[in-house]
C-alpha cells in the first residue's frame, strides 16, 4: 500500500519526481495509513528537541552502521530496525533531516541497498519545514511493531568498494568534498578534523563538485537547469555513463547519488562509501594532489583492464 | 581507569548516566543541553575571546576564565541546532564548576569516554567532548603559565 505521489509542479522537471515530497504534501498526508516519516540527522539529539508529528528516528551512526565492522547492518538487523519503526516492505517512507537532508539522503541510500521500493525525501528537510513555520512536537517516538521481511543487502547496484573504484578508473568519478580536501591542502573536512586520513588529495581524474552546490539557500534542491549546468556541463557527465561518487565516509556522496540518480535521471551511479577515509589510508592506490582532476597513471589503466 | 581522584560533580554525572538505559541517556544529555547557560553579559559582545572547538561537528566556542582564587569558569556557546554539542559543553561546564585549575588539569583526558555515552551517541561524536576538555585544559595552562 503506497501513498499517492506529490504532483507539485516544482518536481515535475526531475527524472523521478516521485522521490520528493513538499512540506504542503507532507502536512496534508501526516497520519495517512501506509506512510511513515523518518527523521535522520547529523546531530543525534535533534529529533528529541522537536520533530514532525508522528515521525520516527533513525540515526546513521547508532542504527545504520554495524557496531563492530565498518559496514552497514545486515538484512536481519535492518528488518529488526525498521520493523521497530512501524515500517512494512510496502510502506511509503519519507525521510527528512538537518543540513540540507545530508543524512536523510544517506539513510535513503541505505534503505535502497535493502531494496525498499518507496522511499522519498522531504525537499528542504528540517530547515525548510522550520522556515515555513510548520510545527514540531516533542512527543516520544511511538510506532506499531511490524514484521519486516529479512532481505539481504544488495551491494552490487548502487554501492562501490575500493576494488570497484580501481577497476573503474578511466570512467567518471565525482568527488563531492570541499575544494580544500580535494586539492589535498587538508586531510579532513573543514570542521571535521576527527575523521582524518594519512594521505591527502583525490582519486585521479575525479571532478570536484561539492555536494552542497546541489542545494539552494532554503535547503531545497536546485532546479534541473541549474543541476544540469553543474553536473552535465560542469563535470561532463552524460547519460549512459558509469559513475562513482565519493566523499569522506560516503554520506555527502549519497546526497549527490540521489541528485544524479533521481533528479537528473542518470542510471548506473554508485556511491563509494569507503571514500577518502579508506582511499587516503590505503596502500598502493593512486592519488593526485592539487585542484586539477589529473590523469589516471597508465600503470592503473593497463593492469586493471585485463 | 583512573577513578580515584575524579571530582565529585564529575563522578555524580557519570553515575547518573551509567544508571540509565542507553535510550534514557540521550534524554539526560538533552537536559544538560537545555541547561547550558547563556553567556554572561560581559562576554556576549566579545566573540573574539572565544576559541572555536574545531573537533566538534557543529560550531561551538569556548572561553575559560581562571579567577584570583584559581577557580576555573568555563563559558561555552553553541547553536540550538546542535543540541548534542551543547550537551557536551554543559556537562563540562557543570562538572568543572568550582574546581581549581589544578583539579581541572587532573581530570582524566578520557573522562568523556567513561560516562556511558559512546554507545548512546557513538564514539565518533564523543570525540567532540574529548576535544572540549582538552582545549579547556590548554587554555588553563596558558592562563596560569605566567
Amino acid at each position: 500500500m503506497t501513498v499517492e505521489n506529490d504532483t507539485a509542479p516544482q518536481f515535475a522537471q526531475f527524472a523521478h519526481p516521485e522521490r520528493l515530497v513538499s512540506g504542503d504534501w507532507l502536512q496534508a498526508h501526516l497520519g495517512t495509513p501506509g506512510l511513515v516519516v523518518v527523521e535522520s540527522d547529523e546531530d543525534v539529539l535533534l529529533y528529541e528537541t522537536g520533530h514532525i508529528e508522528g515521525a520516527v528516528k533513525i540515526d546513521w551512526h547508532t542504527d545504520l552502521n554495524d557496531p563492530v565492522e565498518r559496514d552497514y547492518i545486515d538484512g536481519e538487523q535492518f528488518a529488526k530496525l525498521v520493523g521497530s519503526k512501524g515500517i512494512d516492505r510496502d510502506t511509503t517512507v519519507v525521510i527528512y533531516g538537518d543540513k540540507n537532508n545530508w543524512w536523510a539522503a544517506y539513510a535513503l541510500w541505505v534503505f535502497t541497498l535493502f531494496g525498499h521500493e518507496d522511499v522519498r525525501l522531504l525537499d528542504g528537510g528540517r530547515a525548510k519545514w522550520e522556515s515555513d513555520g510548520r510545527a514540531y512536537t516533542t512527543a516520544p517516538e511511538s510506532a506499531t511493531l511490524t514484521e519486516y521481511p529479512v532481505v539481504e543487502r544488495d551491494d552490487t547496484a548502487i554501492r562501490a568498494f575500493k576494488e570497484d573504484v580501481l577497476a573503474h578508473l578511466g570512467n567518471p568519478l565525482i568527488d563531492v568534498r570541499s575544494p580544500e580536501e580535494f586539492s589535498g591542502e587538508r586531510t579532513t573536512a573543514p570542521a571535521y578534523p576527527e575523521e582524518s586520513t594519512l594521505r591527502a588529495g583525490h582519486i585521479p581524474s575525479a571532478q570536484n563538485v561539492p555536494w552542497g552546490k546541489a542545494a539552494a539557500d532554503d535547503g531545497t534542491f536546485r532546479s534541473l537547469t541549474e543541476l544540469d549546468a553543474l553536473y552535465r556541463v560542469g563535470a561532463g557527465l552524460n547519460d549512459g555513463d558509469d559513475i562513482i561518487a565519493y566523499c569522506r565516509i560516503g554520506e555527502r556522496s549519497s546526497h549527490t547519488w540521489f541528485v544524479l540518480t533521481y533528479l537528473l535521471g542518470l542510471e548506473g551511479v554508485r556511491n563509494y562509501d569507503g571514500s577518502w577515509t579508506e582511499w587516503g589510508a590505503a596502500v598502493r592506490v593512486p592519488i593526485v594532489k592539487g585542484s586539477e582532476p589529473g590523469a589516471v597513471p597508465s600503470k592503473w589503466t593497463q593492469t586493471l583492464r585485463n | 581507569m583512573t577513578t580515584e581522584q575524579l571530582p565529585a560533580q564529575l563522578e555524580q554525572i557519570r553515575e547518573d548516566f551509567l544508571g540509565l538505559e542507553v535510550r534514557e541517556r540521550l534524554q539526560l544529555l538533552l537536559e544538560f543541553s537545555n541547561e547550558l547557560p547563556e553567556l554572561p553579559e560581559r562576554y556576549r559582545e566579545h566573540p573574539d575571546l572565544f576559541e572555536r572547538v574545531e573537533e566538534c561537528q557543529s560550531p561551538v566556542f569556548i572561553f575559560v576564565e581562571v579567577d584570583e582564587s584559581s577557580i576555573v569558569h568555563l563559558f561555552a556557546t553553541a547553536p540550538k541546532e546542535a543540541p548534542t554539542t551543547r550537551g557536551f559543553a554543559s556537562i563540562l561546564s557543570q562538572g568543572l564548576a568550582g574546581l581549581t585549575a589544578e583539579q581541572v588539569l587532573g581530570v582524566p583526558d578520557d573522562y568523556p569516554q567513561t560516562i556511558g555515552l559512546t554507545e548512546a551517541v557513538s564514539l565518533l561524536r564523543i570525540r567532540g567532548m574529548t576535544a572540549l576538555l582538552a582545549r579547556t585544559k590548554r587554555q588553563i595552562r596558558e592562563k596560569t603559565a605566567s
